[in-house]
């Protein structure tokens, strides 16, 4: 046994300068550390009451609004991105948006689908052409950050529906017009601040043109909301 | 051994000094294909310069394929993957605004394709600009609608959103299939007669799409009601984006025969007529109210509104 440990040190003796630290013990107990309950909790939450999945879904989606209300520079919208927010934003304004007089079927506003398309697919067709364009935001990330960026508009809509319970036509316009501009140059200039430091310094006003393309559209729509009588 | 030294010796003086020219970007290379070429060759090597001047002594040969690839479009990545598509978008802000500016003022002397596009076509300013005015188009005509309407206490606002989906329609077929045709139908020429200037594919999409953005603010003057405002707008509008198109394509067709060469070019500026008078015909129509019967119920007290029969007809007087 000694003789074999021998040789083999003999033939190792260039490893010498790694540090082994002598025998290494091939026999014996093999130790695995036990997992602790803690860790095992972070990682699998599977066994947590809904109430608590629910919360926690809906607390990162009320954080993003937060950060959406006072744009800063921060990275937590892009970062943990989720679609949850854009997609309830997106119901609720093609809901209330939808509109027009049933009889003749011509003449009528958006329908549900149609905003729905609109968002959804405007917002795939910008991200990709910040892709194209060299970005280096990742696809979901965009559509999240876009997402989000439609809520001062959901609020402008709200506030115009309540204005139109007092008259389509005069004060109520101009107020309308004031709101739904002041919310579309909000949802613009805050995708911008989280959009635009992905891209290369040339390009920005490239990619930030079809995004202030894409709120005005919604804010045209917004506008031009007319409850059917 | 020294016979081989010698061949090498000058094989590599005749091709170090042709790189050489071309390399340092001082020279003009010219070309035999178009005299556009001559211009923005130098252009390109210029920028691949600063990267194969430490290569040119070492390998003279290499110094040639890479200019030869850096000049001309990367054709490595198959169609399928991102980065094929990502080369059409390799512009940036100032270009594009550049080609816009050029694509509002033609003049008779520079060719659009070869002083703007200088092949780095990209698909950005075709797609935004249609987008633009397939937007501004909708949302015009609904402005210029109910001005007409204005005042008028029968009518009720609608936005009418099928417009949109119409509007575009028309200008990306317009944008997109009509290049297609004209590209087939050029390559087919040239087939026939050699011409000594030919586009590609992506350059006509170019070159269509940037003549439509001489049509956003003519659009966006329709509102006003007034028919000779329209009518002015639409005609100078029309020479500009029409004249683009001819400029561009003249050189293209007058090696042919001088009957074909014509047809074609009357088909080009015919469908460009046609899409901007069909614009205007649909989406901003002159209104003729017709008072059909007006009731004097009101000294009666009966409640009956006033029937108007209100006619859109889409008059171009």
């Amino acid at each position: 046994m000694v003789e074999v440990e021998e040789t083999s040190k003999f033939m190792f003796a260039g490893l010498s300068d790694v540090s082994i630290s002598g025998d290494i013990a091939v026999e014996g107990e093999i130790n695995v550390p036990v997992g602790t309950p803690s860790q095992d909790k972070k990682y699998s939450t599977l066994d947590e009451p809904v109430k608590d999945t629910i919360l926690r879904d809906l607390k990162a989606v009320g954080k993003k609004f937060v950060h959406v209300m006072y744009p800063k520079k921060s990275s937590a919208l892009l970062r943990d991105w989720d679609l949850w927010g854009p997609l309830l934003l997106c119901v609720t304004l093609a809901l209330m948006l939808q509109g027009g007089s049933v009889d003749s079927k011509e003449d009528r506003g958006p329908q549900f689908a149609e905003v729905f398309v609109i968002i959804w697919f405007g917002s795939v067709i910008i991200t990709l052409n910040s892709k194209l364009l060299g970005g280096t935001i990742s696809f979901f990330q965009s559509l999240c950050v876009l997402g989000y960026c439609i809520m001062p508009l959901t609020v402008a809509m709200v506030v115009c529906r309540l204005v139109l319970l007092g008259g389509s036509w005069g004060f109520s316009f101009i107020v309308r017009l004031i709101v739904v501009t002041a919310s579309f140059s909000w949802s613009t200039f805050a995708s911008t601040a989280f959009l635009a430091d992905c891209q290369p310094p040339n390009r920005k006003a490239l990619v930030v043109y079809p995004v202030f393309l894409f709120y005005f559209v919604i804010g045209w729509m917004i506008l031009t909301f007319s409850p059917s009588a | 051994m020294a016979a081989n030294s010698d061949f090498l010796l000058t094989f590599q003086e005749f091709d170090s000094s042709e790189s050489h020219l071309g390399g340092n970007g001082d020279a003009t290379t010219i070309s035999i294909e178009d005299t556009g070429a001559g211009s923005h060759k130098p252009q390109k090597q210029r920028r691949s310069a600063p990267v194969t001047s430490f290569e040119e002594d070492n390998d003279p040969l290499a110094n040639d394929d890479k200019t030869e690839l850096l000049s001309g479009q990367k054709r490595s990545a198959p169609f399928w993957t991102f980065e094929y598509y990502q080369r059409f978008f390799d512009v940036e802000t100032h270009q594009v605004r550049e080609r816009i500016l050029g694509s509002l003022l033609p003049w008779p002397g520079k060719n659009f394709v070869h002083l703007y596009i200088r092949n780095n076509p990209d698909l950005y300013g075709p797609f935004w600009i249609c987008a633009t005015l397939v937007f501004v188009i909708a949302i015009c005509g609904n402005i210029s609608d109910f001005l007409v309407y204005l005042g008028n206490p029968q009518y009720k606002y609608v936005p009418e959103f099928r417009k949109v989906t119409i509007a575009a329609t028309a200008i990306y077929s317009y944008a997109w299939l009509v290049p297609l045709a004209l590209w087939g139908l050029l390559v087919w020429r040239n087939s026939k007669v050699m011409n000594r200037v030919s586009y590609s594919f992506l350059e006509i999409v170019c070159v269509y799409g940037y003549s439509l953005a001489v049509y956003i603010p003519a659009v966006v003057l329709w509102i006003i009601p007034n028919e000779a405002v329209r009518w002015f707008s639409i005609v100078v509008a029309l020479c500009l984006s029409g004249s683009i198109l001819v400029l561009t394509f003249w050189p293209a067709v007058r090696d042919d025969q001088p009957r074909v060469a014509i047809a074609i070019m009357t088909a080009i500026v015919a469908l460009h007529i046609l899409l901007a008078f069909g614009c205007k015909a649909y989406f901003f129509s002159t209104l003729e109210v017709k008072h059909t019967a007006v009731d004097a119920a009101v000294d009666h007290g009966t409640k009956s509104s006033p029937t108007m029969k209100m006619h859109r007809t889409n008059t171009m007087s």
